[in-house]
């Protein structure tokens, strides 16, 4: 309840009204988000083929790590950013969105898969197997994790744009309903 | 000229099914999405080395002989799952300046990366000068990113 009154609160800033009333701020950030989507995912996409070991073949993994991920890493931040923003345009709706908890639990268990995979042993031991074509069980599962958890997320943002589970639309089921939250006692008459 | 073409695809069976389900036309767009990712990863691999920076260690020649089947795989991807969606919504296609500059801009991206961009990136930095490879990759950059933004504001209309 504290959440959502704060999520009230926010979308009735000026700023938060000024982006979901614009012409084309929504728009152009909206595209920005798809457009570092294609920069960071694309870029760990290809670290994960290659923990994987089905192409780059010939390029030591710390070569991709040291060289690729800087860029990855700047993507990322502007994805984040913009992500933000477009939260910050429909915030109360977008926080009771059941594919929005999704997303954010399914970004959670990413960022844990890519500490467990740079903060383990397997990657400590990264000048053993750096140059090896066929890569260990662990980076494998890595790499494995990362590309399911991305093509997840991917998949429950887009989807975020669609009403069907809103509290302001019929209800569905209970359950869903529960997950996004919904107090549908309130609306009562 | 064309609208006729464009009418008959909306109401063909295909664009029907997709415009009557709730799910389907989502589904394939986040699938169009995911693909997106990876023609980003393909194709940006062999650019941002083009341009002189990334994996800078490796000859462009086998960046490129890499990336090749998942830029050839996710477009085809895209395509397939692209298509689909253009036939729910044809003539709103018709009438949308971004799907025509999407359109235009795919098909010199295509032509671009299979004829220019591939030669350059096989011969690699022995043969050609640093700065026509930056030319070429700026170039794939620049046009594969209309290709996106184009497809975005496709939805925006």
């Amino acid at each position: 309840m504290i959440l959502h009154n704060l999520m009230q609160w926010m979308a009735d800033t000026p700023w938060s009204v000024g982006l979901h009333e614009s012409r084309y701020a929504y728009s152009i950030i909206e595209s920005i988000h798809v457009w570092t989507l294609c920069v960071f995912v694309g870029f760990a996409v290809f670290l994960d083929l290659r923990l994987l070991g089905v192409t780059l073949k010939g390029v030591p993994v710390s070569q991709i790590t040291e060289r690729i991920l800087p860029w990855t890493k700047v993507a990322f931040v502007i994805m984040v950013i913009s992500g933000v923003l477009l939260f910050f345009a429909i915030p109360l709706r977008t926080y009771h969105n059941v594919f929005f908890r999704l997303k954010a639990v399914l970004l959670v268990l990413a960022a844990l898969n890519a500490w467990v995979f740079h903060n383990g042993g397997m990657y400590r031991r990264l000048a053993e197997w750096d140059s090896a074509q066929v890569t260990p069980r662990a980076a494998k599962l890595a790499g494995a994790f990362s590309l399911a958890l991305w093509v997840a997320i991917i998949f429950s943002g887009r989807m975020i744009a669609y009403n069907w589970f809103d509290c302001e639309s019929p209800q569905k089921a209970a359950w869903i309903d529960m997950l996004s939250g919904c107090d549908r006692t309130e609306e009562a008459p | 000229m064309l609208l006729p073409y464009f009418q008959a695809i909306e109401a063909g069976i295909i664009g029907e099914t997709i415009r009557e389900s709730t799910w389907l036309f989502p589904f394939v767009e986040a699938f169009h999405l995911v693909a997106l990712a990876v023609i980003g990863g393909a194709v940006l691999v062999v650019d941002v080395r083009l341009l002189g920076f990334g994996l800078k260690r490796q000859p462009v020649s086998e960046l490129a002989r890499d990336a090749q089947p998942w830029l050839i795989g996710s477009l085809l991807f895209m395509i397939a799952s692209g298509v689909p969606l253009f036939m729910s919504e044809a003539i709103k296609c018709y009438y949308s300046f971004a799907f025509w500059t999407k359109m235009t801009a795919l098909a010199l991206a295509i032509i671009f990366s299979f004829t220019i961009r591939r030669r350059v990136a096989l011969a690699g930095e022995t043969r050609i000068d640093p700065f026509w490879m930056r030319v070429v990759g700026a170039t794939s950059i620049l046009l594969w990113s209309t290709v996106g933004w184009g497809g975005r504001w496709i939805g925006f209309s």
